[in-house]
């Protein structure tokens, strides 16, 4: 299984090939499209993660030594980042989420989408995303004591 | 009011050229600037007056004995009388310069709460700018009055035969915007406030969605308060009015603390100043004062009828291009019964990702709830995508609009 850093360079490498916006976003739509859908009783007040605009959802399960993450949002770009964000942070070990960057957003040209003041909700889930690696992190710690 | 210099000819090729940001490229796109009900674009006239007062005559207002200090408090008070005569108010300090809408209704529901005792009523619309809902919520709250709700029909117009079942001899306040900002249904606030002052309720309107396209008359509505925000008039932003009836205004009590709000201080005792300078205290938004005149004085040199007319042919023109999509779900009333702006969505489709898409092609549309989550949770829907003209707009651009939504709707199903 790849790690953080080879996920995003082959998502680096997917977007090179696309020479304009229209491109990149119709990928990024035929990817939120093919995003596994989370079952409808995990789209919880809990899971959800509240942007001004679009809603949303992200579970997270610890397996093994890793944090499996399933998302999902109601607006199909929003989804088709999700679906980048999944890709890369999702299977991999806590400790490695926590340390990750998301740098490789803005080599693919959808900055905009990661800014901290657009009013769709994806900062607060990398926040999120990396809150849930911590806090394994710590139950791991508690539990080797 | 038509003033002689009111444009003969609408050219609106001419009158583009008053804007320069609308030369401006967005995404490599040519700008087509439609969200004008969230913020009109500024013309040069305007940009000059700021401009001028920074760079000529920049010092503080009411207070120097210096030339500078007087050539701008003249301006500024110019400028109030300005407003008070577009909007007819009977006298210019019932004019009260404010940072904004949200601040005029603020100054209003803080004063009456008070006043008011629990179990009096105050009745809010259903078409509200969470602006004109949460002061009063506010002030529900403190005083223990309750909040009542005139609700409204499907097609997005309120429910005027259910106001007098609500209207009682515990109303104290109704306020109900002129416009809705969500779907521009026109409010026949002229009723409302007859029925509520019948019951001796005072009747605040928001017309902050209503001002850039038609001009109150206050003394004629007899209305007690109304509020609108430069910034949507063509004017610089974080300024606005509160008018109200001077006999109001007095009874009220002042917002904030502070200079140019008194008239002696004393560690004992403070007295405050007369209207309109009770309710301004601090050092205000000058250049945006003045600036508002000079906008006022630009939207009569337009004209207002002309306004009208152009917009309303714009709103039927989008609406019919609209209409040629099979997936289109248009919101709120007919266009003879709204200002120039359509909500809309496409089924199955979330106006966040046609508002992303068609910023890439250079457009600015609103999406989301626009502030107005009551009419989304009437409609169960999370928003909608709002296109909202000016008189500089034209067809043309409309036509690049549905273009762009072509694309993006294709890309999106
Ligand atoms: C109907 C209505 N009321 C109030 C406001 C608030 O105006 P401001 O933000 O200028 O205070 C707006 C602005 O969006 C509005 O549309």
């Amino acid at each position: 299984m790849s790690n953080i850093e080879e996920r995003k360079e082959e998502i680096i490498d997917e977007f090179s090939m696309f020479d304009d916006w229209m491109q990149r976003y119709e990928y990024m739509i035929d990817l939120g499209k093919s995003l596994p859908l989370i079952d409808e009783k995990y789209k919880t007040e809990d899971n959800i993660i509240k942007g001004c605009q679009s809603r949303v959802w992200v579970k997270a399960d610890h397996q093994d030594d890793k944090v499996v993450f399933k998302a999902d949002s109601d607006a199909i770009i929003t989804k088709g980042i999700v679906a980048i964000l999944i890709r890369v942070f999702s299977g991999q070990k806590p400790e490695d989420i926590v340390k990750a960057d998301t740098d490789f957003i803005d080599e693919i040209g959808l900055k905009e989408h990661l800014s901290p003041t657009r009013a769709n909700g994806l900062v607060s889930m990398i926040k999120q995303l990396k809150a849930y690696a911590l806090a394994y992190m710590s139950k791991d710690a508690s539990t080797q004591n | 009011m038509k003033t002689e210099t009111t444009l003969d000819v609408f050219d609106v090729d001419k009158i583009r050229d008053d804007f320069p940001i609308l030369k401006e490229e967005i995404n490599g796109y040519p700008l087509v600037y439609f969200d004008n009900a969230a913020t009109s674009q500024t013309p040069q006239q305007v940009i000059n007056c700021i401009s001028d007062y920074y760079s000529r005559y920049n010092a503080n207002i009411h207070r120097g004995v210096h030339t500078l200090s007087q050539t701008a408090t003249d301006a500024y008070e110019q400028s109030r009388i300005k407003i008070q005569n577009h909007f007819n108010a009977k006298r210019s300090h019932e004019i009260l310069f404010t940072a904004g809408t949200t601040h005029a209704i603020n100054i209003v529901a803080s004063g009456y709460g008070q006043f008011l005792k629990k179990g009096d009523e105050v009745i809010v619309s259903a078409l509200e700018h969470h602006s004109n809902i949460v002061p009063w919520q506010m002030m529900c709250e403190k005083t223990g009055a309750n909040l009542k709700v005139l609700p409204m029909h499907q097609d997005g117009m309120l429910k005027l035969e259910e106001l007098d079942g609500l209207l009682s001899d515990k109303t104290r306040m109704v306020f109900v915007n002129h416009v809705s900002n969500a779907l521009g249904s026109i409010n026949p606030i002229k009723t409302i406030i007859q029925k509520a002052h019948d019951v001796g309720a005072k009747v605040l309107i928001d017309g902050a969605q209503a001002a850039p396209h038609i001009q109150a008359d206050v003394q004629e509505l007899d209305v007690d308060f109304y509020t609108v925000s430069a910034h949507k008039m063509c004017g610089p932003t974080g300024v606005g009015i509160l008018y109200g009836k001077e006999h109001l205004l007095e009874e009220l009590p002042p917002y904030q603390g502070g200079g140019e709000m008194i008239s002696d201080v004393s560690f004992e005792k403070t007295t405050y100043a007369g209207l309109p300078h009770k309710f301004e205290a601090g050092t205000p938004n000058i250049a945006g004062g003045i600036g508002f005149g000079a906008a006022v004085d630009y939207l009569h040199k337009i004209g207002f009828d002309n306004i009208k007319e152009h917009e309303d042919e714009l709103v039927s023109y989008a609406t019919e291009r609209l209409k040629e999509f099979d997936k289109i779900i248009l919101y709120g009333p007919e266009v003879n019964r709204k200002t120039a702006v359509i909500s809309f969505n496409f089924e199955g489709l979330h106006s966040y990702d046609i508002g992303t898409l068609v910023d890439k092609m250079g457009i600015a549309l609103r999406t989301g709830h626009h502030c107005a989550q009551p009419i989304m949770k009437f409609y169960k829907i999370p928003g909608t995508v709002r296109a909202s003209f000016s008189f500089y707009n034209t067809k043309e651009e409309i036509d690049i609009m549905i273009k762009a939504l072509e694309r993006a709707v294709k890309m999106l199903y």
